[in-house]
């Protein structure tokens, strides 16, 4: 099941390694341009929307919804619902809706930030509000 | 500038193969690049453009001397990869090039084994770290996206199924089609769930093959004795999540594409005898058809039910082939063969129970990567002469 299965540590890089820093602590960081206003994910050091330099990071408060999602009915380390949910600062994401009885994971579910252990920094993962 | 009319497909071949163990992929390429010269009635040497994707082994300079191009002459070089809609850019590129005064008799080959083996992992982007966990595939990818079109629209798995259906009619016919046999609406519905909301009827073929084709200008394509098919319309476009914002999996770069190759041909959807969709899941066909402007947006499921895409029964004969759901998606890509039924149908050289009649116009369409994370998309419009 889900808390079995292992995660490869992230790889990171200069232009990520705060958002990983920040996930040590618990903390899920999302990027915002100062100039455009826009907040965007994944964690770019350029804006995606207006190309200006001026993005700073932001503590996400991790609460989103689901937009869609796919149950994996097999897989070699079992079944998982991947899924792109949004958070409440804007942006989409995709991730899987971990730590719940799969088959009741629907559009529109509220879910929440939860972590998953690896050899480096952790994952962030969404479960059930 | 415009490519209209510039280059003619002079020459094709698909192999006939589904499943080939005892063949290398270079080998396949070769295979699939004599079938296509000698298709067009031309040789190795009148070949002075050439143009790959990341299924050839090495890239494109070992297929050059593998294939042993003659380097003397070959004076354009095209590896554009994305993914399985490759060789639909591949054959606007070469219009491109052929316009130009670049190369004038252009080799396009496609092939591989995913059947006998995995194929190596696609390579990742900036969005590794953040994305790689979460066991993004194909089938889940393509899950998504019909999720979130049933939940904007309504649309329902027994209209997805009416598109393997369809594809399974034309299959029938086509003595190379790994799956023949022709299926009903209950029979995709019951096969079992892969990833919600898609069956395993859903799901296209894995099969090893491949294709090629030959393009080529006016003059000598006219030279030549196979009935004359021209591009006359291309786009290309690509789309992915960018940053999160209004994010949108119910539309493809198809809305792009679609448009800039029809402005291009002059012409519109309710003017296409013949619709190859790319159909590496029931789902990619329903949208591609949206956005591709043949019914409107949210209006797929009606659009594909009741045999609308049967030749002979419905508006818009699709995949007459039998299609990827059906009958070969070699390497796990779609586009080239998508190209080569539909030259079939414009040369009428289609199976007599599929050929349409009067087939003088016909769309090329298909995406590469993830519909559900981020693809390319190409549009070809092509014509018989």
């Amino acid at each position: 099941m889900s808390e079995a299965k292992k995660y490869n540590a992230p790889v990171t890089n200069p232009e990520t390694a705060p958002f990983w820093e920040a996930a040590k602590a618990g903390k899920f960081m999302i990027k915002r341009c100062t100039t455009c206003g826009e907040a965007h994910y994944f964690p770019r050091a350029i804006c995606p929307f207006c190309f200006s330099d001026k993005t700073v990071w932001e503590e996400s408060s991790g609460e989103a919804t689901v937009y869609t999602y796919s149950l994996m009915r097999k897989s070699p380390t079992g079944p998982y619902a991947i899924a792109y949910v949004t958070l409440k600062e804007g942006p989409s994401l995709q991730t899987n809706i971990v730590d719940c009885d799969l088959e009741t994971v629907k559009i529109g579910q509220k879910v929440k930030v939860v972590w998953k252990p690896t050899d480096g920094a952790p994952l962030p993962f969404f479960t059930p509000a | 500038m415009t490519i209209k009319g510039k280059a003619y497909i002079a020459g094709i071949y698909e192999h006939p193969t589904r499943h080939a163990p005892d063949k290398s992929t270079a080998q396949l390429h070769a295979e699939v690049a004599k079938g296509a010269i000698e298709d067009a009635g031309l040789t190795k040497d009148d070949i002075d453009g050439y143009f790959c994707a990341g299924d050839a082994p090495g890239g494109l300079w070992p297929m050059v001397d593998y294939l042993g191009l003659n380097t003397k002459k070959l004076r354009h070089i095209d590896s554009t990869e994305t993914g399985g809609c490759s060789y639909l850019i591949h054959l606007g590129h070469a219009a491109e090039a052929i316009a130009a005064g670049k190369c004038s008799v252009a080799l396009v080959t496609l092939a591989g084994k995913p059947r006998t083996g995995p194929m190596p992992p696609r390579a990742s982007g900036a969005e590794a770290d953040f994305e790689s966990a979460y066991g993004a595939t194909t089938h889940n990818a393509y899950g998504m996206c019909a999720m979130r079109h049933m939940h904007d629209y309504g649309t329902t798995s027994e209209q997805l199924a009416w598109i393997k259906v369809a594809a399974s009619h034309h299959a029938q016919y086509n003595p190379h089609a790994m799956l023949k046999e022709v299926v009903t609406v209950e029979d995709v519905l019951n096969s079992p769930m892969i990833s919600d909301p898609l069956h395993r009827m859903d799901c296209c073929v894995v099969t090893d093959g491949g294709g090629a084709m030959i393009v080529t200008t006016p003059e000598i394509a006219k030279s030549l004795k196979k009935p004359l098919v021209r591009l006359i319309g291309h786009g290309e476009a690509a789309k992915g999540p960018r940053g999160g914002k209004d994010l949108d999996l119910t539309y493809s770069a198809g809305v792009w594409s679609g448009p800039r190759a029809f402005e291009e041909a002059g012409v519109t959807p309710k003017d296409i005898k013949y619709a190859s969709i790319y159909d590496s899941f029931t789902i990619t066909v329903l949208m591609q058809l949206e956005d591709l402007g043949f019914c409107k947006k949210g209006e797929g499921g009606k659009f594909v039910a009741d045999g609308n895409l049967i030749s002979g029964v419905g508006k818009l004969p699709f995949n007459t082939d039998g299609g990827g759901l059906c009958s070969n998606h070699p390497v796990n890509r779609g586009g080239m063969t998508k190209i080569l039924e539909a030259v079939r149908q414009l040369r009428g050289e289609a199976h007599p129970k599929v050929q349409v009649k009067n087939c003088d116009l016909a769309i090329a369409h298909g995406t590469g990567g993830l519909l559900g994370v981020r693809h390319a998309a190409s549009t070809c419009i092509l014509e018989r002469a």
